[in-house]
Parts: C-alpha cells; structure tokens; sequence
C-alpha cells in the first residue's frame, strides 16, 4: 500500500526465531465460555499451535487479525490462540464480537510473555503501557517454532500465506 | 502434562464471597484445584448450567469421586466430610495440623 511516505519502522528486537524452543508460561486462557490458568505445554497435545501475538483488545489491528484468522479457518488445520495485555473480561468481549468461538486467548497485562519471546512495543503516546509487537510463532508438537513472522513496522499485519505453508507443513 | 491436572474444578466468579469461601475451604485441606472463571452475567454461564442444572457459582466438578455440586454450604459440608480429618474417604490430603 502507498501512503506516500515511510510507516514507522520498529527497532530491531532479538526475538525467539525459527527451530528454536517456544518459551514456556502459564497464563490465564480465555474461551467463549469461562478462563483458566493454562501452560503452553497443554496446548502441544493439538499441535501444530499457532501463537498470535497481537494490539490490545479493541485497536483495529486486533480486530482485522482476528477477521482474517477467522475467515481462512485456522481453527480447521491448528490450535490458534492469541496473547495480548487485555484483561480476560475484554478477551470474552472480542470473541463475542467477532464470533472467535473457535478460538482461545492468553490475558498477560504484565506483557512478560511478549518480552520472553523478545517482542516487546513500548507504545508512543500511551504513558506506561507496553503490549507486543505484532507476532506469530508457529509451533510443532514439542514446541519448537517452525516459522516465526514479526512485525518491522507499526502497523503491520502477518504474512498469512506464509503462516498457512508452516502449518501446512507439520 | 494433564496428568498433573488436579481432579477438582472450581467454577467460580471474581470477588464471589460464597467461591472465595469455597477457594479458602481448598486452601485449607491442602487440595489441588483448577479454577475456571465464568462471567458476571447469569445468561453467560452456560458451561455451568450444563454441569449443575443452574447457573450459580461456586460449582465444583471432583473427577475422583465423580461429585459435581453447587451451593457453597453444600460444597463446604462435602469437601468436610470427604477429604477433612473426619472424612471417610480421606485420598491422601492430610489437612495439616488443625491450627486454630
């Protein structure tokens, strides 16, 4: 897309990249029903898993990421779930509105999952707030990222294509 | 993995005194628990009206005796009874002490 000048490029960030070990945690995991604490490691069991890093529940890239996973049926071929720093009550409000019934979302308000994984966005303008950097980590069954995409530049949305071939591929 | 998964769930509300209630009682017989928690609205809590017949929180699902009950004094009287110094079916959760 041609805005007629250069998007805001991200500093380069030291991140968890292809074929090397997904970071484990826990954190609570939202579902159209109820959350609980959940670890990483429980969702290996439905591999391949697709971890969304994404905007605060609520930003329009939040929203057309969604949209897009949604209509391309991740759900079909992968265990798709997000993490950003909204609350659980804001992850129930997402998957109602936008119909993500088939999928899950990690609440980490302490943004300490994204700077495990190294994509961390210190946000301009909103005075103490750091979310992640728009990110997908592809995981196979014992957790090893097989594609790892991350934003460069703010806004930028996921090489979806390129997603799908990853999980296409395990 | 989910071996290590604890065999009682508890369906619960943030800040509900009656779940608190039942999350202490938990604490104090030194049982494992997964916490799952549902929202305010009573329309939205379907996957408790599934397990119980009602809506209400607490509700507690024990997958080792294969106990599902709501109603916190009733939760309380049968975490007591079963896993408390007098219960019968005592499964390895010792309650420490009986500090006052």
């Amino acid at each position: 897309m041609d805005l007629g000048f250069d998007v805001v490029e991200f500093e380069t960030t030291d991140h968890v990249a292809d074929g090397e070990q997904a970071p484990e945690f826990t954190r609570p995991l939202v579902g159209d029903e109820y959350w609980e604490d959940v670890p990483l490691a429980d969702l290996l069991d439905e591999s391949p898993v697709v971890l969304v890093f994404h905007p605060m529940d609520g930003s329009f890239p939040a929203t057309y990421v969604w949209n897009e996973i949604r209509e391309r049926e991740w759900h079909e071929s992968a265990t798709v779930v997000g993490i950003s720093i909204s609350t659980p009550y804001a992850h129930k409000r997402l998957i109602e509105s936008e119909g993500l019934e088939d999928y899950r979302l990690f609440s980490d308000p302490s943004n300490e999952i994204a700077r495990e994984y190294g994509v961390t966005h210190d946000l301009d303008g909103m005075a103490g707030i750091e979310e992640p950097r728009p990110a997908v980590f592809v995981l196979d069954g014992e957790g090893i990222v097989e594609d790892a995409w991350v934003a460069e530049e703010w806004p930028e949305f996921p090489d979806y294509d390129e997603i799908e071939d990853a999980i296409a591929s395990l | 993995m989910s071996d290590a998964d604890p065999s009682i769930t508890l369906y619960r509300l943030q800040a509900c005194p009656f779940c608190e209630r039942v999350a202490r009682v938990l604490d104090d017989l030194n049982l494992e628990y997964q916490s799952r928690f549902v929202e305010p609205l009573h329309s939205k809590r379907n996957a408790v009206k599934r397990l119980t017949g009602a809506r209400t929180v607490p509700a507690i699902v024990d997958e080792s005796t294969g106990v599902t009950m709501s109603e916190s004094a009733q939760i309380v009287d049968y975490l007591e009874r079963t896993y408390g110094e007098s219960g019968s079916d005592a499964s390895g959760s010792a309650r420490s002490g009986g500090a006052a």
